[in-house]
């Protein structure tokens, strides 16, 4: 393996529905120890992209590489074995499951009984809120609670890359700061960090570098310091 | 009253099989929504199954024990209803995920025909004559009596649905099926292989309807190819009763209906002065599901549908 390949590799991906093109065509990168961000308005194709990188879309073969292994249109089961992990537009928590069930689902791949424990105790030291709500239903919790869990049961699989989609999708903007603050303690411990987010300010603020995505094509990628600056970002999504 | 006692009696011994049917309903609804229609035809290979082992023991002039001999023709029948359920699924339902629902519902109802058929040729069209070997000691409760075959039957699905409700909610499998029938997608982000889990619940389903193919067959002492098809249709009656896609509900709607159905057999001929005879107790358990699908479609213990989503 080329010691400087990105872990993950995107070319020339594209995703359809139907007749309808989603994404048509973009070139991404990752590289290991990385946060980046991938913005853009609403129907842009951010989320196709993560679910088709995922393994939740038929794609080429050929489009996803991860640690240079073609992973396109891979069923999302193997892959999460494979050290990827999406947390969901949504959250999609098991809502009748008990945050403790939700948690044990996301160390699924696992048999490390001991490490799972240690995990376990790792992220309620990140969210301690989950820990006094261990047997609660997880659709009995709040929202930025169970955006919490997601994080937590996406984490419990020990992912290389962690793959979220607007993580801040109705959170206070409290909430948010707090969720964003943990997504950037992840990414120092060390797991490689791809979100999708509306919230363009604090993304770009939070990641190292970052796309933007346009009615299904990347029509800008740079540092995160520079698309800041960029006038035409700043008008277009950062409001001002 | 005796008669009242007696039928209640009756009915939990009957109620306590359709509970053992109405799980597979249940379960392989909750997780892929399809109301395998093919799961009646499961028990009656349950049954049959047993009933050639049990045959074949009692031919060799073994001398084994006949608790012993009845366990052994289980104990074959629950492999080869899992194989049967196993085969079902992966060869007639898997490749029709996806597709509209009622390919598949379609597809079962073609799967029950030809399950029945294939019991036919094997297991020829007469009824057979269920060897009734345990010893059936009859104990007096006032005027009802109660039977060590009802005893042995309450016992074993009584065990039967505790171990699968302590399976479903502490085993890593367990949760994972509840996992993939609240959200498929997302249990695949989980690492869960969800054919794999529905074809495991396809199994355990079938692992409870041999049990139960043994459990009518000692009871009625009589076994028939088609008897698969009204069983199934009063398992799912239950099923539904108790809200489908529930677990608990599918055990109470069992016990329920079973009830309903004996204490209809016993009374039904004073009510209408005897125009009717208890040999329409057959009609009860679909009284019964008009009755659920007019006033409470989603069962006893069924979720409304919005939670589902
Ligand atoms: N399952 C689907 N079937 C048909 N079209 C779809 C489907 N999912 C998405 N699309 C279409 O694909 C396009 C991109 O959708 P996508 O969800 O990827 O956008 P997005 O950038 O995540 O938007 P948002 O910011 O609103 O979440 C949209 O035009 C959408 O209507
Ligand atoms: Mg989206």
């Amino acid at each position: 393996m080329n010691a400087r390949a990105p872990l993950l590799q995107v070319t020339g991906l594209a995703v359809s529905y139907g007749g309808i093109k989603a994404v048509k065509g973009i070139d991404l990168e990752v590289a290991s120890g990385e946060m980046v961000c991938l913005i853009g308005a609403n129907g842009a194709g951010k989320t196709s992209t993560l679910k088709a990188i995922a393994g939740l879309l038929p794609v080429a073969r050929d489009s996803i590489r991860f640690e240079s292994e073609p992973i396109g249109g891979r069923p999302a089961f193997e892959l999460v074995r494979r050290g990827l992990a999406l947390v969901p537009e949504g959250r999609g928590v098991f809502s009748q499951l008990t945050v403790d069930e939700n948690l044990a689902m996301g160390a699924y791949i696992r048999r490390d009984h001991a490490e799972i424990r240690r995990d376990l105790d790792n992220i309620f030291d990140l969210f301690p809120r989950l820990k006094e709500r261990r047997q609660q239903t997880a659709g009995t919790l709040s929202g930025g609670e169970q955006q919490m869990l997601a994080i937590g049961r996406a984490l419990m699989s020990r992912p290389r890359l962690l793959l979220l989609d607007e993580p801040s999708m109705g959170l206070a903007p409290l909430v948010v700061a707090r969720i964003f603050e943990i997504i950037t303690e992840v990414a120092r411990q060390g797991v490689t960090v791809l979100v999708v987010e509306q919230n363009a300010r604090l993304a770009l603020q939070r990641c190292d570098r970052g796309y933007v995505m346009e009615s299904g094509v990347v029509t800008l990628h740079d540092t995160a310091s520079a698309l800041l600056d960029n006038d035409q970002v700043r008008k277009a999504y950062l409001g001002e | 009253m005796d008669t009242f006692i007696q039928q209640i009696i009756n009915g939990l011994t009957l109620g306590a099989v359709y509970a053992m049917v109405a799980l597979g309903y249940t379960m392989v609804y909750g997780i892929i929504q399809l109301i395998n229609f093919a799961h009646g035809e499961v028990v009656m290979i349950g049954a049959m199954v047993a009933f050639s082992v049990i045959g074949a023991l009692l031919g060799l002039d073994s001398g084994l024990p006949p608790a012993l001999i009845v366990l052994l023709g289980a104990a074959a029948a629950i492999p080869v209803c899992m194989a049967v359920a196993y085969a079902m699924e992966r060869v007639a339902y898997r490749p029709l995920r996806g597709a509209p629902r009622l390919a598949p519902l379609i597809t079962a109802i073609g799967v029950s025909i030809i399950l029945q058929q294939l019991g036919m040729m094997i297991w020829s069209r007469n009824p057979l004559a269920f060897p009734q070997i345990l010893e059936n000691r009859i104990f007096h409760l006032g005027g009802a009596t109660v039977s060590t075959v009802q005893l042995a039957i309450w016992l074993v699905a009584v065990s039967m649905m505790g171990a699968l409700t302590l399976m479903i909610h502490r085993t890593r499998l367990g949760i994972a099926m509840r996992a993939t029938s609240q959200n498929p997608q997302v249990a695949g982000l989980m690492g869960i292989d969800v054919n794999r889990v529905i074809a495991a619940t396809f199994i355990i389903g079938a692992a409870l309807a041999a049990i139960a193919g043994v459990m009518v067959g000692t009871y009625y002492g009589i076994a028939h190819y088609t008897m698969g098809s009204l069983l199934g249709l009063k398992a799912f009656c239950a099923a539904v009763l108790g809200g489908i896609g529930n677990l608990p509900g599918a055990m109470l709607g069992g016990l329920i209906l079973g009830v309903v159905e004996a204490l209809g057999a016993g009374y039904i001929g004073d009510f209408t002065g005897n125009w009717f005879g208890s040999n329409y107790q057959d009609v009860f358990a679909f009284i019964v599901l008009i009755l659920v699908l007019v006033f409470r479609p989603s069962g006893l213990l069924g979720e409304r549908v919005g939670d589902r989503t």
